[in-house]
């Protein structure tokens, strides 16, 4: 599907949203792909990969804290970008309006726990032998 | 009997434009949830698919940014085939004079589109009608398109009935989605809703076929807006599209001496004048636009949706279609399809709209007047062309404009904006300051030197 041209296009790693800062905004991915990298003292690990119609930056909107992730672009990419007042008006007026929004934190929030489970089955394995 | 939609319930939605297909879409996106079963049928005759009044609902085209935005959320991103043009600015013309007023994030968020299949004549066709893709929405959720017009309508033992063909169906819901371009009105009383029709004026709209690279060049990814001093007119926009350009007035009483003074006007001759040649007309409509609600949109089982209830004064008339058709879905899915539901649930957000317009006609009515006085027109634009181009600057004005014309923020806001002692103050020194480089003589140097810029936040 040709995408529409709506948005900013982004260029190959621009940076779309920072790890730290405040975030008054959210994002919707027109066209392209997004990598998402937490970094943690000098290290920085990919924790995701969005594609079109994936909603970030929402957790910040949320939870007035700093953003949690830096999202980059990858490859050319497309982004709409959702202002936060807005959001929280339209959800004012219709508290349906977050169904979706809900129902993709709980598939993230799923694949977390799959991703934890799998770290502690990891960390089990490595410390049965030396035990 | 509490009247609810059950399992294997039938609704009936008699208009397959903006307003019936995105109450089709949450109506079964909800009933999904709630693991109820709805079989729907969408009546639309037009074919969406031709171009020319044929699959046209006669509309400016454009797409609000904070529609653009929800529907994002609701996890329906418009494609490239329907979106002819991402906007992100607006340039506001005055008789002698204009601002260019963007977005603070220098993004597109508004998109320019056609309803049907294009204008009249038009082959090209590269793009799809939004309308056309909303329907196709609803279809992939189980709805069925019904191509033939409703001729009758009815009761039959307490249900709502609708015929088309030969057969009259019974529905556990019906729901008039006609637009005011339609004589359907006789039928929705035959439903029983004791309603005095929507009051309206008419619009007149008009499709230039200039050619893509021609409007690139010329027009960019910008919206003209004509506040003249054309008596009868209230504004104008030209809209950038993929091949054409939507010339849109609007106005009490749009004849063809007041299309014709528009066109001659020098603001516009100014907008057109590096284009070549004559400009032929492709396509043109007078369509009616709903001004004043349909006080009572609802009975039993019956609800009424999108232009033929209550829209948006003058600007986002789908977003309102928007609003209304998830308002009504989520009322007839989780409260009921009874009037006292409706009454309930749906007339809050219907009376929203509804008062907020009466704010938007108090703004259209200070515009008109401020119109017609040149020392204040003056005003708006110095005050805006100063904030846009000086950093930090607060951008009251622009800010005013912006939601004036994208139909962005709900007119009482604007209004209130506009209301405050900085904001009065502000505008009075600015005409005041205006008026007095008029007398010097220094006017049109002054707009050149603040002329263009973007409003920030």
């Amino acid at each position: 599907m040709e995408s529409a041209p709506l948005g900013r296009e982004y260029s190959d790693g621009e940076v779309i949203c920072r790890q730290g800062e405040e975030g008054d905004r959210m994002f919707v991915i027109q066209d392209g792909q997004a990598e998402v990298t937490f970094r943690e003292e000098d290290a920085e690990y990919v924790v995701g990969q969005l594609g079109v119609g994936d909603l970030f930056g929402e957790m910040a909107v949320f939870d007035k804290q700093p953003r949690s992730a830096t999202v980059r672009a990858k490859g050319r990419a497309r982004i709409l970008t959702l202002d936060k007042h807005g959001f929280l008006q339209r959800v004012q007026e219709d508290p349906s309006f977050v169904f979706r929004i809900l129902q993709m934190m709980s598939s993230r929030i799923r694949h977390l726990d799959a991703e934890v489970a799998r770290l502690r089955r990891l960390v089990s394995e490595r410390d049965v032998p030396a035990s | 009997m509490a009247l609810k939609l059950q399992d294997g319930s039938r609704v009936g939605v008699v208009g397959g434009g903006p307003a019936g297909s995105l109450f089709s879409y949450f109506l079964l996106t909800l009933a999904q949830r709630m693991d109820v079963r709805l079989q729907v049928d969408i009546y639309e005759p037009r074919d969406f698919t031709r171009p020319g009044p044929g699959g046209c609902n006669m509309c400016g085209g454009i797409v609000s940014e904070s529609l653009i935005q929800a529907l994002a959320v609701e996890g329906i991103t418009l494609p490239g085939r329907v979106v002819q043009r991402g906007l992100d600015s607006y340039v506001l013309h005055t008789d002698d004079n204009e601002v260019r007023i963007e977005t603070p994030l220098h993004e597109m968020r508004i998109a320019a589109i056609h309803r049907g299949g294009g204008p009249q004549g038009e082959r090209r066709r590269r793009w799809g009608g939004l309308d056309g893709y909303l329907l196709g929405l609803a279809q992939e959720l189980g709805a069925r398109v019904v191509r033939s017009r409703v001729r009758d309508a009815g009761r039959e033992k307490e249900r709502p009935t609708l015929q088309a063909d030969a057969a009259r169906q019974a529905y556990d819901l019906v729901v008039g989605a006609t637009g005011v371009n339609s004589s359907r009105w006789r039928l929705l009383e035959q439903l029983g809703l004791r309603s005095r029709p929507p009051r309206t004026t008419k619009a007149f709209i008009t499709e230039i076929d200039l050619g893509e690279e021609l409007i690139s060049r010329h027009f960019g990814t910008s919206i003209h807006l004509f506040l003249l001093s054309v008596p009868g007119l209230d504004c104008a926009a030209v809209i950038p599209k993929g091949e054409f350009l939507t010339v849109c007035l609007l106005g009490e009483r749009i004849d063809e001496t007041l299309v014709q003074r528009f066109f001659d006007s020098a603001a516009v001759q100014r907008c057109f004048a590096a284009l070549p040649g004559p400009q032929a007309q492709a396509c043109r409509c007078k369509p009616n636009i709903n001004v004043r609600e349909a006080e009572r949109p609802y009975a039993d089982r019956v609800v009424l949706i999108g232009d033929c209830g209550a829209t948006r004064l003058y600007k986002d008339g789908i977003g309102a279609a928007y609003r209304a058709a998830k308002c009504a879905a989520r009322t007839a899915v989780l409260e009921g399809v009874s009037a006292a539901a409706f009454a309930r649930h749906y007339m809050p957000l219907y009376r929203s709209i509804v008062r907020d317009n009466r704010y938007g006609s108090v703004m259209f009515g200070s515009l008109h007047w401020i119109k017609r006085m040149g020392p204040l027109v003056g005003g708006v634009l110095q005050m805006a062309g100063k904030e846009q181009t000086r950093p930090g600057a607060a951008r009251d004005m622009s800010i005013v404009l912006w939601d004036t014309f994208t139909g962005s923020a709900p007119y009482r806001d604007i209004v209130l904006r506009a209301l405050r002692p900085r904001f009065i103050r502000r505008f009075a020194w600015e005409t005041l300051t205006s008026m007095r480089s008029r007398e010097r003589g220094a006017a049109v140097k002054e707009s050149s030197d603040h002329g263009i810029g973007t409003i920030g936040s």
